[in-house]
């Protein structure tokens, strides 16, 4: 009897142990990102573009980046919104009765959410060269349109799942077609919608090897969908890959800024998730 | 009431449209890259792309294994870290913890779940590099840079855990309370329940699991990169450098189009990982959606 108490206390302080490990390193990583970028944070990183030799320390900011980021992820974000919105309402809305044609389009696009941006990259890459334009805002933009497509389609798929059948019953009974149904369902997902272009804005803000070979980098911001555009995570990885100390440092601000940014995102849709599912119940 | 109707019809159609498009994806992204690994594999076969470890690009010499044992290390040493852990914590949140500790728990493994892979590289750089060169090599090797498949695993294990432990914390929550009720009043402690009802009735959904974390270590691309050394030989033991497959891709985007077959050998790299991750993700979602199927039935 008490050698079965002891092993079940042993793995009960393993247990214990794993889960504060493995809490443990989300505070190890923002920790070590805040104590080696806090030293090199300014507001000239925030508001400038690089400067002439700001790669060999001279002065400047990675404006260029934030800028360029938020327009590669936000239009991503836009344009992935207007193709998964009309999926997810025909996966729900229009496959009544086909169980098992609508589950084989979740697994599929559970599939493509599994690919990774480095193919995805690759891929937009094979497209540009395809319709031979060269690296720049619009080649990012659809990469990682690519790449948001399946979170966005299957976010949006679990929020239509989350409202009441009898909603849509009661439309459709009262003559509605089944777009005016999805109309009705549209407006009631709404906060989930929200979640939605979050978890997209955060995936694709922070993804590197998609925006790779499509983006480019520029020490502009760009000014139309032709030019190349720099991003926050290529920048971090320019800079860090720098032998100026100082430069470096530079690149542990700049993961100070992607991870603050990552981190509100995150903690934006955890709250907007908690409530959406307060109104389900 | 007719316009209605048709823009219900139109609609319909142009939505379904947008599905096929964007679910064919899978199909066209397999083609195209197939399309531009042609040349290559005209040039040699699967087999010898596959066995051969002489990489000369300037040559026209492609041999991926180095490349493909670079990726299976990091890969491996991912999972013989995270799994055990994770799996633990997974029993920890759904089983032992109290509903305000889980409460607690939770938010932190989401949070974890987004922070971008540049900022795992980072860290990656920052924490494990000197962590490896200074504390844990000097023990097993004489020199080492840190920059190791070590590294590469570790960085990787942090960043599949909360993949891993959300997968297998939804499986332990779908298995059946009476099941665990009988195991208890049988007279069995709660950690032998675990053991002999909850873990083998959970298997599958592990597997399912695991095999997911697999495919998603397989594709990471640029935190690898920044710890892994890069270095094109096969790595013989865990403090060697490595060079795994994605990061072969990304670094080399900048030559490929100087020199002949180059492009082509590395749409090849793309292909490669594109077919094992789609078997793997076909695998593990089959199992992860019979099981839910047979709950819901």
């Amino acid at each position: 009897m008490r050698r079965r108490k002891a092993e079940e206390l042993f793995f009960k302080i393993l247990m214990l142990i794993a889960a504060i490990i493995v809490c443990g390193s989300f505070f190890l990583i923002v920790g070590t990102i805040f104590a080696k970028g806090l030293p090199y944070m300014n507001l000239d990183m925030l508001t400038k573009t690089p400067g002439g030799g700001f790669y060999i320390g001279k002065e400047g900011g990675i404006l260029n980046a934030i800028i360029g980021s938020l327009y590669v992820a936000g239009g991503a974000t836009i344009l992935g919104l207007l193709i998964s919105i009309p999926v997810a309402i025909f996966i729900n809305m229009y496959m009544n009765g086909k169980k098992f044609l609508s589950d084989s389009l979740r697994v599929a696009f559970d599939v493509l959410f599994g690919i990774p941006s480095i193919v995805y990259g690759a891929f937009g890459f094979l497209i540009m060269v395809y319709f031979g334009f060269r690296a720049s805002l619009l080649g990012g933009i659809i990469a990682v349109t690519l790449l948001v497509i399946p979170i966005l389609v299957r976010t949006l798929d679990e929020v239509i799942g989350t409202v009441p059948l009898e909603l849509r019953d009661a439309a459709l009974s009262l003559g509605a077609t089944r777009w005016e149904m999805a109309k009705v369902v549209l407006r009631q997902i709404r906060p989930g919608i929200f979640t939605a272009i979050l978890l997209s804005f955060g995936r694709a803000i922070g993804d590197v090897a998609s925006v790779l070979f499509t983006a480019g980098f520029s020490d502009n911001i760009p000014t139309s969908l032709h030019e190349p555009a720099a991003t926050l995570p290529l920048a971090i990885f320019f800079q860090l890959s720098s032998p100026v100390e100082e430069v470096q440092g530079r690149g542990y601000a700049s993961a100070l800024i992607l991870t603050i940014i990552v981190l509100v995102i995150t903690v934006l849709s955890e709250i907007l998730i908690k409530k959406f599912s307060k109104h389900k119940s | 009431m007719q316009i209605r109707i048709l823009k219900d019809k139109i609609l319909s159609k142009l939505m379904l449209v947008f599905t096929l498009a964007s679910v064919s994806l899978l199909l066209i992204i397999g083609i195209g890259l197939y399309v531009h690994s042609i040349p290559i594999l005209e040039k040699s076969s699967w087999g010898t792309l596959v066995t051969s470890s002489i990489w000369k690009p300037l040559k026209g010499l492609f041999g991926f294994y180095p490349f493909i044992m670079g990726t299976l290390w990091v890969t491996g040493i991912a999972i013989v870290i995270a799994l055990p852990l994770c799996l633990l914590t997974a029993l920890f949140v759904v089983e032992y913890a109290h509903a305000g500790i889980r409460r607690v728990l939770v938010p932190f493994i989401n949070l974890l779940s987004g922070i971008p892979p540049v900022i795992f590289g980072v860290w990656g750089v920052l924490f494990i590099i000197p962590l490896i060169q200074n504390y844990i090599a000097p023990h097993f090797v004489e020199f080492s840079t840190g920059y190791s498949v070590l590294a590469g695993g570790i960085v990787l294990a942090v960043m599949i855990f909360p993949l891993i432990v959300s997968i297998i914390s939804e499986v332990l929550n779908t298995i059946p309370q009476e099941l665990k009720d009988a195991s208890l009043s049988l007279g069995a402690t709660k950690w032998e329940t675990i053991k002999k009802i909850v873990l083998r009735k959970a298997l599958p959904g592990i597997i399912a699991a695991v095999v997911l974390a697999i495919s998603r270590a397989f594709g990471e691309t640029i935190a690898v990169l920044m710890v892994c050394g890069n270095n094109a030989v096969v790595p013989h033991s865990v403090f060697d450098p490595g060079y795994p497959l994605p990061a072969l891709i990304a670094n080399n985007y900048g030559e490929m189009l100087s020199i002949p077959l180059y492009d082509s050998a590395l749409m090849f790299a793309a292909l490669l990982l594109f077919i094992i991750i789609l078997l793997f993700n076909i695998i593990s979602r089959l199992i992860l959606a019979r099981l839910e199927r047979k709950l819901t039935s």
